[in-house]
């Protein structure tokens, strides 16, 4: 790791402003599971840290009714465990038991997640498939808007993820296929169906991020059982092929896992 | 025997301090004014060194200097060698590469050190090696070894024309071809032995501490054999005398045969702490063990056995292509020739055998003996073809493998070894009645009523541990004798200390070698310390790898056992005036048979130490040492079986469950030796279904960190079935075999033949990712 400065703000206001006097050299610290390895690695090399965990206004999952709220500085493991999110959006809490280990859960962020939006990142297909909206300390949007390209949001520098908020589906599920190695997701599907469609929501094949599986949307939304994909196959030309996948084994996994994901919406 | 003794499942007494993270290991090592270093290492797999500037380095803050291989190879510092002599069919000796431990013209792999930077802070050492100035002259890159021979390839070393370091045979060519030419069938297959990364979970680390005052050197280094580091680096590598160089091996996180090797960073450290005049540490991190620990396997073999027409095989016919990386590591020569070939008989009577192994360099990290060393290997080719065998012909794999049992022993094979001992029915029954195979065709339908492809897979090993008669491997080639030391010191108060030239780097030996005083004298094993890993402490020892510390170790900490046991009992006789003979050893006490006369066992000791009443011309004291050269390998054998579904619309594979009945000979620990099967069943199943290990076009090592090397994790395993049979090994006092490797050698092929049962397509390469199975699962639906 190179050398850098270390910064904890108490609030938003202090961190924003901090991050304009540093200007581009600094860095948003959340949980650091994805930065502080990258700077270990010399890949990256932040002259100042700039540590949101001690911003009250990041903190904290309100539920109203059916309206979901969680502050961009909640970890993993909080919503993982939260039991309102739990009994009004069971598929969310589930997604987040998912990601990493026990150790990765407890420390890394919605926010930290949402504005790294790595290509195998979990919460990205849900907010997609949920229609989530994107609170950040200047503004909001939608999901659908504020994912642009891998590694791409719509943040501006120094902007700050504050929050995502969706109201929860009437069914809902993710099913992850694991990368062996990694154990990201290669492949992780959400579904959500709600009385005006069905929404899905793919992370881990596609090439440029998660992203919407619109026939699969359309299909579902006629017939929301499995077999309803039977007859769909998603675009080869749109996946990732590396060392673990081809583009046509992830264009398969796509369909395997969106008929197992509406499977075990269908058992909730 | 005392409950402790033999056969004892005690609790392993060095947990206490691993458990609670009290442990030292050499990154833990602290001497005063010591400094950090960092290495500069080679972007590229193959390129000339144009020109090396350290002068931005030297100026950084906190540099204490940048040292290159110039200077090394200025202060005499030698190559490193290869201690494995192994010749050509033509007679023709090995051609080795010239391996300096700093490059200074040409770099061959991409992490090969050229220059070392020593600083203040290791954060220090770090940016300054980045800011050392290399131009590379890029040359053309091979890393599969198959390509590396054709024509026209790039070539590495000037020393071996054409990659090829040597072109080796084993066997009666004549009398293959002649049972080839006679077999009723002849099955053929091509096998990919998958190169392994080690990962021990304690990367490499190394402290270099020079001491002018005295002209000695110390070197913490985390070595499965700290006496045979230390005489290669003085015979070999001119860093000092032996009796100037200490080198210590504390604790030592796991090895697995990486750490056997004397590597560039630990000779460096040394010679830098000289240079700089400050005591040396590095440790490595977990990308430089990536691209710097001594790889495993990457073979590719063709195979053909031939069959009478009653199913009998009449001869084995093997052409091995072995990748040995860059430059050949300490063993390199010998793990795909001796350590291989000759276990290509398998627990097989085969009347003729035949096999051809070349050698060749490529732009790779060296490549050298890995948990199993060879055997696995050649497990993985006889049992794959077995099973390949039997389902061509159409016959039940476990008959086909009765038919063709070993079943008298000695048996001499045609490749070199002789087994001593073995019952190989035993293994198979208890593998398949643990196994219930019988029961599997109902399982496979009720697991098809699910959707999912059921299959089940066997192998049969054999193996050859307890390295290794010192003459014998001497004939082959080996550099040094492969016997092991031991020495017994009883202390006055009848405490224990045994020293060993063994090193435990995770097998418990602490434990298990107390054991062996429990059982002898009675005694508790917490009046026992085992010391080993310190080349001032113990004086000579050939160090752990090959199974060999309980068949080797033991056997000669069982030899100085006899010699305490002898001159305690003469005492005995002495003060209790009664004959040596009748004297019997128990509990704890030393007595007269069949009388009630007796003297404490600590009475016995402090006897020896008082010197009041010893017998006439007997020297005081109590000490004794042993050297153990073993009069033959030793032969575990065993039987896997592997069941497993298949998704088949993912092509993932679940393992439902694996039995293990292995033959170790004697078990001195139950549980330690439960823990070794499953730690090597571990590693064996993550060679099988998720160690891959890729090499881009330009020879980027793309696998250099656990986002892309997938490692087995506890859910990807089973809860093992392990059992143990036992017939002993005639070759050593003990009766003991060794189970160290065991668990990596015979488990890849059980899980392949299990997986390729399971979807009906033979063709499928390790690891056997969820993708490749799904190719090879659409390749025949
Ligand atoms: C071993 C391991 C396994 C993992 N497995 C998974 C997995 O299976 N699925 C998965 O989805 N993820 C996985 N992750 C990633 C993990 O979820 C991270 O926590 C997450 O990607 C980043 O969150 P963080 O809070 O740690 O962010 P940090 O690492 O602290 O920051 C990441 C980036 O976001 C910026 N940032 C942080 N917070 C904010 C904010 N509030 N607003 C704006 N910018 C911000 C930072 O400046 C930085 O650029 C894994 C990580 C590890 C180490």
């Amino acid at each position: 790791m190179y050398e850098t400065s270390y910064h904890r703000p108490s609030s938003l206001a202090e961190a924003t402003q901090l991050a304009a006097e540093k200007g581009d050299e600094a860095k948003y610290l959340s949980g650091g599971m994805t930065l502080i390895p990258t700077m270990k690695q010399r890949l990256a090399a932040p002259e100042a840290l700039i540590d949101l965990r001690h911003v009250a206004e990041l903190k904290g999952i309100s539920v109203n009714g059916r309206l979901i709220r969680i502050g961009g500085g909640t970890t993993h493991a909080e919503v993982a465990t939260n039991d309102e999110i739990k009994s009004v959006c069971p598929g969310f809490a589930a997604l987040a038991g998912l990601i990493g280990d026990p150790a990765v859960r407890h420390m890394g962020t919605v926010g930290g997640s949402v504005a790294n939006f790595d290509p195998a990142a979990d919460y990205p297909a849900a907010l997609l498939a949920l229609g989530a909206t994107i609170h950040t300390d200047k503004r909001e949007m939608p999901a659908d808007e504020f994912f642009q390209g891998l590694f791409e949001t719509a943040l501006d520098e120094g902007e700050i993820v504050t929050a995502v908020s969706f109201e929860a589906p009437d069914q809902c599920a993710y099913e992850k296929f694991r990368n062996p190695a990694s154990r990201y997701a290669m492949c992780g599907v959400f579904v959500a169906r709600r009385a005006d469609g069905v929404k899905v929501g793919v992370t881990g094949s596609g090439s440029s991020g998660a992203f919407h599986w619109s026939d699969a949307e359309s299909a579902l939304s006629g017939n929301f059982s499995p077999e309803a994909v039977d007859g769909l196959s998603a675009s080869e030309d749109d996946m990732i092929a590396d060392i673990h996948g081809s583009s046509a084994y992830r264009a398969n996994l796509v369909k395997v896992v969106t008929k197992r994901a509406v499977k075990k919406a269908l058992a909730h | 025997m005392g409950v402790e003794g033999i056969g004892a499942k005690v609790l392993r007494k060095e947990d206490r301090r691993f458990i609670t993270g009290r442990g030292r290991y050499v990154d833990d090592m602290s001497v005063p004014g010591m400094k950090y270093a960092a290495f500069v290492r080679s972007p590229h797999a193959h390129a000339k060194i144009a020109s090396l500037d350290t002068s931005a380095a030297e100026a950084m803050p906190g540099v204490i200097g940048v040292l290159n291989g110039r200077q090394l190879q200025g202060d005499g510092i030698g190559n490193l060698i290869c201690g494995w002599a192994v010749s050509s069919k033509d007679g023709t000796p090995m051609k080795m590469g010239a391996w300096p431990a700093l490059a200074s013209e040409t770099v061959r792999h991409v992490g090969q050190a050229v220059a070392i930077v020593v600083a203040d802070t290791q954060a220090q050492a770090r940016d300054a090696a980045e800011a050392v100035m290399v131009e590379y002259g890029e040359l053309p890159v091979v890393t599969r070894a198959v390509d590396a021979l054709k024509d026209g390839a790039p070539q590495l070393h000037p020393e071996a024309p054409g990659n090829l370091i040597f072109d080796w045979e084993i066997g009666d060519k004549a009398a293959t071809d002649a049972a080839f030419a006679e077999a009723a069938h002849v099955t053929k297959l091509h096998i990919h032995n998958n190169r392994l990364v080690p990962n021990p979970m304690e990367p490499r680390a190394a402290l270099g501490l020079y001491d002018p005052a005295e002209d000695h050197y110390t070197c913490w280094t985390t070595s499965q054999n700290p006496h045979v580091a230390r005489l290669v680096m003085s015979a070999f590598y001119n860093v000092a005398p032996e009796h100037k160089l200490r080198v210590i091996a504390p604790d030592v996180g796991g090895g697995f045969g990486s750490k056997i090797y004397i590597y560039p960073e630990e000779i460096v450290c040394l010679w830098a702490s000289k240079r700089t005049g400050v005591p040396v540490k590095w440790t490595s991190d977990r990308t430089e063990a990536f691209l710097t620990d001594a790889h495993g396997r990457d073979h590719e073999t063709e195979v053909e056995m031939a069959l009478d027409a009653d199913n009998k095989i009449l001869a084995l016919r093997v052409e091995t292509v072995a990748n040995l990386g860059a430059y050949m590591s300490l063993f390199s020569s010998a793990t795909p020739t001796y350590l291989y070939a000759t276990l290509l008989s398998g627990q097989y009577d085969i009347p003729a055998i035949h096999a051809n192994v070349k050698a060749v360099y490529t732009n790779t990290v060296p490549v050298d003996a890995y948990r199993g060393a060879g055997r696995p290997e050649a497990t993985y080719v006889v049992e794959r073809t077995m099973e390949t065998a039997a389902r061509e012909l159409g016959i039940s794999p476990a008959d086909f493998r009765r038919k063709n049992f070993i079943r008298s022993f000695p048996h001499q094979t045609p490749v070199i070894m002789a087994y001593d001992a073995g019952d190989f029915d035993a293994t198979l029954n208890a593998g398949m009645e643990a196994a219930d195979v019988a029961g599997f065709e109902a399982r496979r339908e009720e697991a098809k009523s699910r959707g999912k492809l059921r299959g089940l897979g066997m192998s049969c090993y054999i193996e050859a541990c307890g390295i290794a008669p010192s003459k014998a491997v001497g004939s082959l080639g080996a550099g040094v004798g492969l016997w092991e030391s031991a020495e017994v010191r009883v202390n006055p108060v009848g405490t224990i200390e045994i020293l060993t030239g063994s090193h435990s780097h995770g097998q418990g030996h602490e434990t298990t070698f107390a054991q062996l005083v429990a059982e002898r004298f009675g005694l508790p094993v917490d009046n026992v310390q085992v010391i080993h890993g310190d080349t001032d402490k113990v004086q000579f020892g050939m160090g752990t790898y090959g199974s060999r510390s309980g068949a080797v170790g033991m056997s000669a900490i069982h030899k100085a056992l006899d010699k305490v046991e002898a001159k305690a009992k003469k005492i005995a006789a002495h003060v209790l005036e009664a004959d040596e003979g009748d004297i019997v050893i128990e509990n704890g006490e030393v007595k007269v048979a069949g009388t009630d006369k007796k003297l404490g066992w600590h009475e016995v000791c402090l006897g020896a130490y008082t010197g009041h009443n010893l017998p006439d011309g007997m020297e005081p004291g109590l000490k004794e040492g042993a050297f153990y050269d073993p009069t033959n390998f030793t032969f575990p054998a065993g039987c896997y079986i592997c069941e497993v579904e298949v998704d088949p619309e993912t092509g993932t594979t679940d393992i439902i469950q694996f039995v293990a009945a292995d033959d170790f000979g004697r078990v001195i620990n139950p549980m330690i030796v439960e823990g070794q099967v499953h730690g090597g069943l571990a590693q064996g199943i993550g060679q099988a279904l998720l160690e891959g290990t890729h090499y881009d076009e330009s020879g980027q090592l793309t696998t250099a960190s656990y986002m892309d090397y997938a490692m087995p994790r506890a859910w990807d395993l089973p809860m093992f079935k392990v059992s143990t049979t036992e017939t002993l090994c005639p070759g050593n006092p003990l009766g003991m075999k060794g189970c160290g490797e065991a668990g990596a050698i015979g488990s890849p092929p059980a899980v392949i033949n299990a997986i390729t049962d399971a979807i009906g397509n033979n063709e499928l390469t390790m690891p056997a990712t969820p993708e490749k199975v799904w190719k090879a699962l659409n390749a025949v639906r």
